[in-house]
Protein backbone atom coordinates (compact mmCIF):
# COMPACT_ATOMS: atom_id res chain seq x y z
CA UNK A 1 0.00 0.00 0.00
CA UNK A 2 2.98 2.23 0.65
CA UNK A 3 4.57 1.46 -2.34
CA UNK A 4 1.83 2.11 -4.51
CA UNK A 5 1.15 5.41 -2.51
CA UNK A 6 4.29 6.61 -3.04
CA UNK A 7 4.47 5.54 -6.87
CA UNK A 8 1.16 7.61 -7.36
CA UNK A 9 3.35 10.45 -5.52
CA UNK A 10 6.11 10.31 -8.30
CA UNK A 11 3.60 9.61 -10.58
CA UNK A 12 1.45 12.99 -9.88
CA UNK A 13 5.10 15.27 -9.99
CA UNK A 14 5.97 13.68 -13.32
CA UNK A 15 2.50 15.93 -14.72
CA UNK A 16 3.04 18.42 -11.87
CA UNK A 17 4.23 21.90 -14.52
CA UNK A 18 1.49 20.86 -17.39
CA UNK A 19 -1.08 22.78 -16.06
CA UNK A 20 0.01 25.50 -14.38
CA UNK A 21 -0.09 29.37 -15.95
CA UNK A 22 -3.07 30.85 -17.64
CA UNK A 23 -3.53 29.98 -21.64
CA UNK A 24 -3.20 32.28 -24.22
CA UNK A 25 -6.96 32.36 -25.21
CA UNK A 26 -7.81 33.30 -21.07
CA UNK A 27 -5.65 36.26 -21.03
CA UNK A 28 -8.37 38.72 -21.22
CA UNK A 29 -7.68 40.15 -17.77
CA UNK A 30 -4.29 40.19 -17.78
CA UNK A 31 -4.84 42.18 -20.91
CA UNK A 32 -6.40 45.05 -19.48
CA UNK A 33 -4.18 48.16 -19.03
CA UNK A 34 -4.78 48.46 -15.22
CA UNK A 35 -3.27 44.86 -15.11
CA UNK A 36 -0.25 45.88 -16.75
CA UNK A 37 2.96 46.17 -14.08
CA UNK A 38 3.67 49.84 -15.44
CA UNK A 39 1.07 52.49 -14.33
CA UNK A 40 1.68 54.07 -17.97
CA UNK A 41 4.16 53.84 -20.68
CA UNK A 42 6.41 56.63 -20.04
CA UNK A 43 6.75 55.14 -16.51
CA UNK A 44 7.38 51.80 -17.83
CA UNK A 45 10.11 53.18 -20.30
CA UNK A 46 11.93 54.85 -17.60
CA UNK A 47 12.24 51.46 -15.46
CA UNK A 48 13.23 49.93 -18.84
CA UNK A 49 16.16 52.21 -19.04
CA UNK A 50 17.16 52.52 -16.10
CA UNK A 51 17.49 48.52 -15.91
CA UNK A 52 19.17 48.51 -19.09
CA UNK A 53 21.78 50.84 -17.83
CA UNK A 54 22.51 48.63 -14.59
CA UNK A 55 21.71 44.96 -15.95
CA UNK A 56 22.94 45.83 -19.85
CA UNK A 57 19.93 43.64 -20.66
CA UNK A 58 16.52 44.14 -21.28
CA UNK A 59 13.17 42.99 -21.38
CA UNK A 60 10.66 40.49 -18.88
CA UNK A 61 8.53 43.21 -17.16
CA UNK A 62 5.79 42.07 -19.10
CA UNK A 63 3.32 39.57 -20.00
CA UNK A 64 4.68 38.19 -23.24
CA UNK A 65 3.01 41.27 -26.24
CA UNK A 66 0.98 43.10 -23.58
CA UNK A 67 -1.75 40.41 -23.02
CA UNK A 68 -2.35 39.41 -26.58
CA UNK A 69 0.28 36.18 -26.24
CA UNK A 70 1.84 37.00 -29.79
CA UNK A 71 5.30 37.68 -29.15
CA UNK B 1 3.68 -4.54 -11.44
CA UNK B 2 0.31 -4.15 -13.59
CA UNK B 3 -0.87 -0.79 -11.25
CA UNK B 4 2.16 0.32 -12.17
CA UNK B 5 2.03 0.11 -15.95
CA UNK B 6 -1.32 1.44 -15.99
CA UNK B 7 -0.50 3.90 -13.65
CA UNK B 8 2.42 4.91 -15.39
CA UNK B 9 0.89 5.01 -18.89
CA UNK B 10 -2.52 7.22 -17.98
CA UNK B 11 0.03 9.73 -16.26
CA UNK B 12 1.82 9.80 -19.79
CA UNK B 13 -1.60 10.04 -21.94
CA UNK B 14 -2.21 13.33 -19.77
CA UNK B 15 0.98 14.77 -19.99
CA UNK B 16 0.28 14.37 -24.04
CA UNK B 17 -2.88 15.68 -24.06
CA UNK B 18 -1.80 18.81 -21.92
CA UNK B 19 0.70 19.88 -25.32
CA UNK B 20 -1.52 19.09 -28.25
CA UNK B 21 0.30 19.20 -31.52
CA UNK B 22 -0.90 21.22 -34.29
CA UNK B 23 -0.41 18.73 -37.67
CA UNK B 24 -2.32 16.30 -38.89
CA UNK B 25 -6.10 15.91 -38.88
CA UNK B 26 -7.80 19.19 -37.78
CA UNK B 27 -9.74 18.47 -34.82
CA UNK B 28 -13.38 18.59 -35.63
CA UNK B 29 -16.05 20.41 -33.43
CA UNK B 30 -19.22 22.06 -33.47
CA UNK B 31 -20.04 25.22 -32.23
CA UNK B 32 -23.18 27.76 -32.41
CA UNK B 33 -22.27 30.73 -34.33
CA UNK B 34 -23.45 33.82 -36.19
CA UNK B 35 -23.23 34.89 -40.23
CA UNK B 36 -24.13 37.98 -41.09
CA UNK B 37 -26.32 38.30 -38.06
CA UNK B 38 -28.02 35.17 -38.38
CA UNK B 39 -27.40 32.23 -36.20
CA UNK B 40 -25.65 29.59 -37.74
CA UNK B 41 -24.26 26.08 -36.73
CA UNK B 42 -20.53 25.74 -36.92
CA UNK B 43 -19.28 22.79 -37.85
CA UNK B 44 -15.94 21.81 -39.12
CA UNK B 45 -16.24 18.78 -40.87
CA UNK B 46 -19.80 19.96 -42.85
CA UNK B 47 -16.33 21.98 -45.04
CA UNK B 48 -14.51 18.65 -45.94
CA UNK B 49 -13.95 19.44 -49.57
CA UNK B 50 -13.02 22.66 -49.36
CA UNK B 51 -10.13 24.43 -47.64
CA UNK B 52 -10.95 26.38 -44.34
CA UNK B 53 -9.09 29.27 -42.98
CA UNK B 54 -9.94 28.74 -39.20
CA UNK B 55 -9.22 31.92 -36.69
CA UNK B 56 -8.91 32.01 -33.15
CA UNK B 57 -9.20 35.60 -32.00
CA UNK B 58 -10.43 37.41 -28.95
CA UNK B 59 -12.11 40.86 -28.25
CA UNK B 60 -8.99 42.38 -26.12
CA UNK B 61 -6.66 40.88 -28.87
CA UNK B 62 -5.81 44.06 -30.53
CA UNK B 63 -3.85 42.11 -33.55
CA UNK B 64 -7.49 40.31 -34.02
CA UNK B 65 -9.18 44.24 -34.73
CA UNK B 66 -6.49 44.31 -37.83
CA UNK B 67 -7.05 40.73 -38.75
CA UNK B 68 -10.92 41.18 -39.73
CA UNK B 69 -10.80 43.75 -42.84
CA UNK B 70 -8.11 41.37 -44.20
CA UNK B 71 -10.39 38.05 -43.41
CA UNK B 72 -13.06 40.13 -44.50
CA UNK B 73 -11.27 40.62 -48.13
CA UNK B 74 -9.94 37.59 -48.67
CA UNK B 75 -13.32 35.81 -47.71
CA UNK B 76 -14.82 37.46 -50.86
CA UNK B 77 -12.12 37.54 -52.80
CA UNK B 78 -11.56 33.31 -52.17
CA UNK B 79 -15.67 32.41 -52.17
CA UNK B 80 -15.74 31.24 -55.73
CA UNK B 81 -13.08 29.08 -55.32
CA UNK B 82 -14.88 27.38 -52.21
CA UNK B 83 -12.68 28.90 -49.25
CA UNK B 84 -14.54 29.52 -46.07
CA UNK B 85 -13.27 31.44 -42.91
CA UNK B 86 -14.04 30.75 -39.78
CA UNK B 87 -13.47 32.80 -36.65
CA UNK B 88 -13.52 31.08 -33.54
CA UNK B 89 -13.98 33.38 -30.74
CA UNK B 90 -12.84 32.74 -27.65
CA UNK B 91 -14.47 35.45 -24.64
CA UNK B 92 -15.67 33.84 -21.58
CA UNK B 93 -18.48 36.41 -22.04
CA UNK B 94 -20.12 36.68 -25.88
CA UNK B 95 -21.27 39.92 -24.91
CA UNK B 96 -17.93 41.37 -25.18
CA UNK B 97 -17.00 39.36 -28.26
CA UNK B 98 -20.92 41.20 -29.88
CA UNK B 99 -19.76 44.34 -29.20
CA UNK B 100 -16.55 43.90 -30.78
CA UNK B 101 -18.38 42.48 -33.60
CA UNK B 102 -20.51 45.75 -33.90
CA UNK B 103 -17.69 47.98 -34.02
CA UNK B 104 -15.80 45.37 -36.18
CA UNK B 105 -17.89 44.17 -38.85
CA UNK B 106 -17.18 40.16 -39.76
CA UNK B 107 -18.26 38.80 -43.39
CA UNK B 108 -17.21 35.51 -42.37
CA UNK B 109 -18.65 33.07 -40.26
CA UNK B 110 -18.25 33.38 -36.67
CA UNK B 111 -18.14 30.74 -34.06
CA UNK B 112 -18.39 31.26 -30.18
CA UNK B 113 -15.99 28.89 -27.57
CA UNK B 114 -16.59 30.35 -24.36
CA UNK B 115 -15.34 27.16 -22.42
CA UNK B 116 -11.92 27.33 -24.30
CA UNK B 117 -12.26 23.55 -25.87
CA UNK B 118 -11.35 24.11 -29.19
CA UNK B 119 -8.24 26.37 -29.02
CA UNK B 120 -6.99 23.11 -26.11
CA UNK B 121 -7.27 20.85 -29.07
CA UNK B 122 -5.59 22.91 -31.58
CA UNK B 123 -2.73 23.79 -29.20
CA UNK B 124 -3.29 27.64 -29.72
CA UNK B 125 -0.41 28.96 -28.41
CA UNK B 126 -1.31 33.16 -28.93
CA UNK B 127 -4.05 35.00 -30.17
CA UNK B 128 -4.57 35.65 -32.83
CA UNK B 129 -3.76 32.06 -34.49
CA UNK B 130 -4.98 30.61 -37.45
CA UNK B 131 -5.13 27.30 -39.31
CA UNK B 132 -5.22 26.72 -43.28
CA UNK B 133 -7.10 23.07 -43.18
CA UNK B 134 -6.91 21.20 -46.57
CA UNK B 135 -10.15 20.03 -48.48
CA UNK B 136 -8.63 16.84 -47.23
CA UNK B 137 -9.15 17.85 -43.44
CA UNK B 138 -5.55 18.22 -42.71
CA UNK B 139 -3.73 20.99 -41.37
CA UNK B 140 -1.44 22.84 -43.79
CA UNK B 141 -0.14 25.88 -42.43
CA UNK B 142 -0.29 27.91 -39.42
CA UNK B 143 0.26 30.95 -37.91
CA UNK B 144 0.15 32.91 -34.73
CA UNK B 145 -0.11 36.42 -34.63
CA UNK B 146 -1.08 38.66 -37.39
CA UNK B 147 1.43 41.07 -39.09
CA UNK B 148 0.66 43.21 -41.53
CA UNK B 149 4.43 42.64 -43.50
CA UNK B 150 3.27 38.94 -43.64
CA UNK B 151 0.07 39.18 -45.44
CA UNK B 152 1.82 37.88 -48.81
CA UNK B 153 2.71 35.08 -46.61
CA UNK B 154 -0.85 34.01 -45.45
CA UNK B 155 -2.62 34.69 -49.09
CA UNK B 156 0.00 32.13 -50.03
CA UNK B 157 -0.88 29.28 -48.16
CA UNK B 158 -4.33 29.62 -49.05
CA UNK B 159 -3.06 29.57 -52.53
CA UNK B 160 -0.38 26.66 -51.88
CA UNK B 161 -3.97 25.03 -49.84
CA UNK B 162 -5.94 25.21 -52.81
CA UNK B 163 -3.81 23.43 -55.39
CA UNK B 164 -2.43 21.06 -52.37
Amino acid sequence: MYKILLLTLICTSLIACTGLGVEPWERDILAKAEMQPAATAVDGAFDDHIYFSKEASSGGASFGGGGCGCN
Amino acid sequence: MKILNILFSSFMLLSTYASADISGNAPDFELSGTLAGKTEKVKLSDYRGQVVYLDFWASWCSPCRDSFPWMNEMQAKYKEKSVTFIAINVDRKQKDAKAFLVKTPAEFLIAFDSKGKTPGQYGVMGMPSAFVIGKDGNILHSHIGFHKNNLAEYEAHIQQALTH
